[in-house]
């Protein structure tokens, strides 16, 4: 196996597990903004009380991603963050809000008013983030990102200023919001109303998804036509036909009140909008101009790169396990 | 002031922001496992609440360092795409094991602030070692990366481009060792000194407090060990600078003319027109004798360099005599605190010391943002030494005076919040002394347990 591939293979499973952990912290975050009714308080609290405990691992996720992506294709790197500078930077406001505000609530006085202070700007942070992912991902997708022997000619705005890239901002939104709220009808499962607050959410906010995928779809045909072309490809129908019924099962299984199967049937609709993206940009990590292969690091780089992952995995698959079995089981376990 | 002028201004307010966090998440570990140890020895619930004190600092101060943190790794590509597409490949491996050390840090940092009722006594424990360990390790493979760009190693350059990259012997690079050595103690130094500050002040209102003496006692402590150590490894990495990049070691000492017998210049100001330094305090033959061990040596200037390859050398010099002049500073400290110990009297007593622990708090600090400036500020013009001029890594987007603008003004104000935030932590605490457990905590572990 080509020592890229793996890396690469690493990166996108990373990237999947920012969606599925870091992502519903995002979703989180809106849904701590929206909190409403007699509830509100105790929405506010159950989504802290998530959050909390795996809050600063989940983050770590996206430095990997960045730091694998500049470790293995340096030059993808380089030319990326020039394209895209004024939306990453976007993000990177987004992420030291989210973060700052989310600790000064929880280390800050209790009470209501200061509480909301600190929850408006965590909330803010929570829906810009996750738009300004979106569409630097969904930029990128265009392949208006032109990068000339070895230097980007496209310029600053090219790509994510599409409404293409828009939409994408928005399904990301959307997703992340649908996980956090899945994700929360089994952390609340001691708390019937809550957890049924948290269902409705879930509900609406997957029901959203729909359109959002169509306009995403629609306006590739015009804007992405490599990722567009590829909805021809022998493996597009099926991944189509398996996406859709993951994300009907997951509102099925939410409209009958069987959280666990929801929760299974949304992570395996997240992990296939992203092995879907991933096959349609394939081989290309810039499309239309730069190709993973074309942009890796030499051989012996990537190796050690690979041996560096290894043992990096197997400290932390252990200490992963350890904190979601000491924070996520022992909710059931206890009480 | 140009697009690259505001680029490097960028970089160096993210830096010198995130060093300060970076520096407490790896020293606050190590004084809240201690604090834990004691009480896990002594069953003496003061020390659980002095170790749960100390671990909200750590909690907010990590959390600030994890975003900023962030930031960078972003900002080396959306600031210095041409030194990331030429150097990724050689320094990535050390960024990866960063993340995985910083990746257990932040799961043991969740499993010890969330997991006080959830795991055994001795297992918290072990999790706050383990946040203190990964905490050093994160901090030694950055430490690494900042190495290898003062000495480039692990790479031949073939038409301007590196091939033959050996990430291993990169991150080995000649540079790494000293480097390592003096950030991870300046971490322990600066934090342990600052923690002994705040609590000196809380001290010199309430002789009495126990709670104070105790956290005094252990910080004071952990920098009295840790300053000595790091006047050693000051002076190790003086001798390695002076052979590997001459340029900086002149620039730091303002020495300008190559010759025998060569002064040390305490304080003063570099004047590259005439060469000279200014008002500085002049002790002959003593840099000879730092560098090379005999008074006569010959010390390179800053003349055997052509113009434009010197780095400024009034910010340098400057820079360098203060972060000496803080480590000394304290290490004084450190021996009126060791004589106190040695003559069998209590440390957290008597005025005047006590006053001078609180002035000394930020002395750390100082040293490691002016220690930070003299290792990049006298690397300069170069990102790369001698390799890759860091102009030459500068991103092509113009309007960058945005940005600067954007997150100078975002730090500030992060800043200043975090100040409020922690006055309120400790006065909050300050109140409820002797209670045992302070009434924050004990609410947020109500909620946690409920």
């Amino acid at each position: 196996m080509l020592p890229e591939w793996i890396v690469l293979i690493v990166m996108i499973a990373a990237l999947l597990f920012y969606a599925l952990l870091g992502g519903a912290d995002f979703g989180g975050g809106m849904w701590d903004l929206l909190a409403m009714g007699p509830r509100a308080r105790r929405q506010r609290d159950a989504i802290a009380e998530a959050i909390g405990p795996v809050w600063e691992a989940n983050h770590v996720w996206l430095i990997l991603v960045i730091v694998l992506l500049f470790s293995a294709f340096p030059s993808a790197f380089g030319a990326i963050m020039t394209a895209l500078h004024i939306p990453l930077t976007l993000v990177l406001v987004g992420i030291v809000m989210r973060g700052a505000a989310f600790v000064f609530r929880k280390y800050d006085a209790q009470n209501d008013r200061v509480h909301r202070r600190w929850s408006t700007l965590f909330g803010i942070a929570s829906f810009l983030t996750p738009l300004m992912l979106g569409v630097t991902v969904g930029g990128l997708a265009t392949g208006a990102i032109v990068v000339k022997d070895g230097s980007l000619t496209s310029g600053f705005v090219a790509g994510w200023t599409t409404p293409f890239a828009l939409a994408c901002g928005l399904f990301t939104q959307g997703l992340f919001a649908f996980l956090a709220a899945v994700y929360l009808t089994l952390d609340t499962a001691d708390d019937p109303p809550l957890q049924n607050d948290f269902r409705l959410r879930a509900l609406f906010s997957g029901i959203t998804l729909a359109p959002a995928a169509l306009l995403v779809f629609l306006l590739a045909r015009y804007e992405a036509p490599a990722l567009h072309g590829a909805t021809s490809s022998w493996w597009a129908a099926p991944l189509f036909t398996l996406t859709s019924i993951a994300a009907l099962t997951a509102l099925a299984a939410l409209f009958r009140r069987r959280f666990a199967a929801a929760r299974a049937a949304a992570i395996a609709q997240v992990a296939l909008v992203i092995l879907g993206w991933t096959l349609a940009q394939y081989p290309d990590l810039i499309p239309g101009s730069l190709s993973f292969d074309a942009a890796a690091a030499p051989a012996n780089v990537l190796w050690i790169l690979i041996v560096c992952l290894g043992i990096g995995a197997v400290l932390l698959i252990p200490s992963l396990y350890y904190l979601f079995k000491v924070f996520k089981a022992s909710r059931t376990q206890a009480e | 002031m140009n697009d690259f002028f505001f680029a490097r201004s960028q970089m160096a307010v993210s830096l010198a922001f995130h060093i300060v966090f970076a520096a407490i998440g790896m020293g606050m570990p190590l004084l809240m496992a201690i604090a834990e140890w004691r009480y896990l020895r002594t069953g003496d619930a003061g020390y659980l609440d002095l170790a749960k004190r100390w671990a909200k600092g750590t909690a907010v101060f990590f959390a600030v360092g994890a975003v900023s943190g962030t930031v960078l790794s972003f900002e080396l590509g959306l600031l210095w795409p041409g030194f990331m597409k030429y150097a990724g490949a050689i320094i990535g491996m050390p960024f990866s094991l960063e993340g995985f050390a910083f990746f257990t840090e932040a799961i043991f940092l969740g499993i010890y602030l969330y997991g006080w009722k959830r795991i055994s006594p001795r297992m918290h424990w072990l999790a706050g070692v383990i946040v203190a360990a990964s905490g050093i390790f994160s901090g030694i493979f950055v430490v690494t990366a900042n190495a290898w760009m003062n000495a480039p190693a692990g790479f031949r350059v073939v038409n301007g481009a590196p091939v033959d990259i050996d990430p291993v012997a990169a991150m080995l690079n000649p540079a790494s060792l000293h480097e390592v050595l003096h950030m991870t103690l300046a971490a322990y130094v600066a934090t342990a000194f600052a923690v002994a500050s705040v609590h000196a002040f809380f001290l010199l209102r309430d002789r009495g407090s126990l709670f104070h003496r105790r956290a005094f006692t252990i910080s004071l402590a952990v920098g009295c060990i840790a300053i000595p150590l790091q006047l050693a490894s000051g002076d190790l990495s003086a001798r390695v600078v002076a052979s590997l990049q001459p340029a900086k070691f002149a620039a730091m000492e303002g020495h300008y003319h190559t010759g025998p017998n060569a002064p040390v210049v305490i304080g003063g100001f570099a004047d590259d027109s005439t060469r000279t330094v200014r008002y500085g305090l002049e002790i002959p033959g003593f840099l000879s004798f730092l560098a090379h061990d005999d008074f006569n040596a010959t010390v390179t200037g800053l003349d055997a360099y052509p113009r434009d390859q010197w780095p400024n050398a009034l910010l340098v010099h400057l820079s360098f005599d203060a972060m000496v002049g803080c480590g000394s500073l304290l290490f004084l400290l450190a021996a009126a605190a060791a004589w106190k110990r040695w003559r069998k009297r209590p440390v957290a007593d008597g005025r005047r010391f006590l006053l001078a622990a609180v002035a000394a708090g930020p002395l750390g600090f100082i040293a490691i943002e002016t220690g930070w400036m003299v290792t990049e500020l006298g690397r300069q013009p170069w990102v790369i030494y001698g390799v890759m001029r860091t102009a030459q890594a500068v991103t092509p987007i113009t309007g960058l005076v945005i940005p600067f603008v954007s997150f100078t003004v975002l730090y500030l104000l992060l800043s200043t919040v975090l100040v409020f935030l922690l006055r309120r932590i400790f006065l909050g605490g300050a109140a409820d002394d002797g209670s045992g457990m302070p009434a924050a905590t004990a609410e947020t572990e109500a909620r946690h347990a409920a």
